[in-house]
């Protein structure tokens, strides 16, 4: 069988840097290693249809056509990575939200259960958009300057950061 | 007649899965279409093996009218249908059991929504890696079924979940890609995916190319059947999801890799000398995996080191590779789904009965459920492997076929395998005294050294974090389908020891077909399999 050195060149060193990259802590590194590994393996299925020859279906009766199979097989696994992926980086983005509310977030579980994301709701977790978090920011902030009702001075350092948040967000 | 029933295997839960997902909002209806998707399988199975077994040739069906090796074919012999069927009880009856923890804890933690779907994706996944005749078509039925595993096991997206998913998903990724590329190496060695064509084509291979390609596919097989060294990924992730999720996972998703390992030892590369490397894997996995389960505390963790060493019965009898010792190991598979899966639905009464998973607090429950106890005794027995029940009969089958074996290896595997079945007893009975006979006043400031030693799940004990994280009423309450449907578990487990010898004998005869390549080569290939095809000469040339 022959094939292309710069393939194979190319699925070393995607094979390499992915399972690198995998060993890394981080789930969202993870997910860029497995995308690495995942083509890697793509392309050996690749490889593994030997010398590059004209289209199977169009030209029939070519003598040099390339095999297809591997190709079909190569497809399949496409697909099947793109899902895998879909769903991790649904886990990244659940975890991220766990670990930003802490214990709080095993509490938001049931996201299924309406009167419980109500509860949510009124408890101000979470907010539909920009302008609800920034009301949220606004009365927090508030109720701190609030308490600090005779120090003025405390109270527009309190109300500064609010604009600056605001900034951020925007 | 074969023919529409062996595609509507895979067929009629995927179709069941489509319209569960629509039936979103009616959990009724989803729970009914679920059990008759199931149902309608099982019959459809129960059907398959009794022609099976009669014509004793397996059934062939070419997909889509390509003939092999150009199409895939799907094909089901007496191990396959065995399998399917078991399976296919196997998952209606954890199916009755979730349908009861969802009415008993108003369907707090399953949302019933996305479970039906993906359990029924998780049965046509795995029916299909059982039924594929073609490596590519088992690798897309393994993906299925993990597909629709990760999500179960993430089901409702708690933080202990989310961290012990994350652990499975990597590691069934991983072992994926493995499975992959070891397919595009074979691919690209021989130039088929199918197997019965691969089973002559490999044997012209030189012998080195031979094992290589066989190292590879057993390494991508071994991480999902947990055999040790690749083992240490279930017992951190299987006890954090919800009761029946875990019997599911523990009954049926390592016996498909321990299938697919029979088939690539038996079919595939069956002139690659495997003993010695498998007996030793074999061993240690059962020794590791008990000596495991000794420490443990957790009811749930303590039930997934059993699993991990049980496996390595399975192993040692594919490593024995005689037709006794295989029809030893297939009896042995069914026996275990069966045990196993009933296990961990008594461990799901348990927590619900007791609050907890753990031996340290459980107490009195002797007296507060004598129904559940009976239950965990019966299993417990049978797993340690008490005569008369079948875990006993498996083991004295494997045995027997190793003692047959002139290697003096299988001899120590044999001590190995016995000390194993005595530990397991050891370690089921210490949970019968501390959770069902200590009374319940005992359980504060109790004392013995049989306990100084154990260790709690990593982050305390798992059991009071997931199923009962918010210790309401709902959550203590169990329901008739619960309890039916472990009962209902426990008493097939009785019948493969009341119907012994037939079912050995079935056993035996799925070994006959299992255990030399030609049968399944002669069935896919009734002309004779070495047609010249040249679909690889583009490449050669």
């Amino acid at each position: 069988m022959s094939a292309s050195i710069t393939l194979v060149v190319l699925m070393a060193v995607m094979y390499g840097a992915g399972v690198y990259v995998m060993l890394e802590k981080s789930l969202t590194r993870i997910l860029i290693g497995f995308l690495l590994v995942g083509n890697a393996t793509n392309l050996l299925i690749f490889i593994m249809s030997g010398r590059a020859g004209d289209s199977p279906i169009v030209d029939g009766s070519s003598a040099d056509t390339v095999d297809p199979i591997p190709q079909v097989l190569m497809l399949t696994a496409i697909v099947i990575n793109f899902g895998v992926t879909a769903f991790i980086l649904a886990l990244i983005y659940r975890s991220w939200w766990l670990s930003n509310l802490g214990d709080e977030g095993d509490d938001v579980a049931a996201d299924e259960d309406e009167d419980e994301a109500m509860e949510i709701d009124q408890a101000g977790v979470f907010h539909a958009s920009l302008e609800d978090d920034d009301a949220a920011v606004r009365t927090i902030l508030d109720e701190g300057s609030d308490l600090g009702d005779d120090d003025t001075a405390f109270a527009s350092a309190g109300e500064e950061p609010s604009e600056g948040d605001r900034d951020v967000m925007r | 007649m074969t023919n529409t029933l062996v595609p509507l295997l895979v067929i009629i839960p995927l179709v069941g899965a489509a319209v569960t997902l629509i039936l979103g909002r009616h959990p009724r209806l989803q729970i009914l279409i679920s059990v008759l998707a199931l149902t309608a399988v099982t019959a459809a199975a129960a059907v398959l093996l009794a022609i099976v077994d009669s014509t004793g040739t397996p059934a062939v069906v070419e997909v889509g009218g390509w003939e092999p090796p150009f199409g895939i074919v799907l094909v089901v012999d007496r191990l396959s249908a065995i399998m399917v069927v078991v399976s296919a009880l196997v998952l209606l009856g954890v199916l009755v059991f979730a349908v009861g923890q969802g009415y008993a804890d108003r369907d707090r933690d399953t949302p019933v929504s996305i479970f039906h779907p993906t359990y029924l994706i998780l049965a046509a996944g795995l029916f299909d890696a059982f039924i594929a005749g073609d490596l590519f078509n088992m690798y897309v039925g393994f993906e299925m079924l993990l597909a629709a595993s990760y999500v179960l096991l993430t089901l409702g997206g708690t933080g202990s979940r989310i961290r012990a998913g994350v652990t499975y998903v990597v590691v069934s990724l991983v072992s994926s890609l493995l499975f992959l590329g070891a397919i595009a190496l074979i691919y690209g060695a021989t130039g088929t995916v199918t197997m019965a064509l691969l089973s002559d084509r490999i044997r012209e291979l030189p012998l080195d190319v031979q094992m290589i390609l066989c190292a590879a596919l057993l390494i991508g097989f071994a991480v999902k059947a947990a055999v040790f060294p690749l083992s240490f990924w279930l017992p951190d992730s299987y006890p954090t999801a919800p009761a029946p999720v875990t019997a599911v996972f523990a009954g049926l998703l390592t016996k498909v890799g321990v299938y697919a390992i029979i088939r690539t030892d038996k079919l595939l590369f069956f002139d690659v000398p495997l003993q010695v490397p498998l007996l030793i894997v074999g061993g240690l996995t059962m020794l590791i995996g008990i000596l495991g389960a000794l420490a443990q505390a957790d009811v749930k963790r303590l039930l997934s080191f059993t699993l991990v060493s049980h496996i390595g019965y399975m192993i040692f009898g594919v490593a024995i590779g005689t037709e006794l010792a295989s029809g030893a190991t297939i009896y042995y598979i069914v026996h275990h789904i069966l045990v196993q899966t009933a296990l961990f639905l008594v461990v799901g009464l348990i927590e619900r009965k007791g609050g907890s998973t753990s031996i340290t607090e459980l107490g009195g429950l002797l007296k507060a459920a004598p129904f559940v106890a009976i239950l965990f005794f019966i299993g417990a027995l049978n797993l340690g492997g008490i005569p008369p029940f079948s875990g006993f009969l498996g083991k004295v089958g494997l045995f027997e076929a190793g003692a047959a074996s002139p290697n003096p290896l299988v001899y120590v595997m044999i001590g190995a395998g016995i000390v194993t079945s005595l530990l397991t007893l050891y370690a089921l009975m210490r949970v019968w005294n501390m959770a069902f006979w200590r009374p319940k006043k005992d359980v504060e400031g109790y004392e013995s050294p049989l306990i100084e030693s154990l260790q709690e799940g990593p982050t305390g004990s798992v059991g009071t974090m997931t199923g009962t994280a918010t210790a309401t009423d709902t959550q203590t309450r169990t329901s008739p389908l619960m309890i039916g449907a472990a009962t209902g578990l426990m008493a097939l487990t009785l019948c493969l020891t009341v119907f012994a010898g037939p079912l050995f004998d079935l056993a035996q005869r799925a070994a006959g077909n299992v255990s030399t390549p030609e049968p399944y080569v002669d069935s896919v290939f009734p002309e004779g399999s070495l047609v010249p095809i040249s679909v690889n000469e583009g490449g050669d040339g």
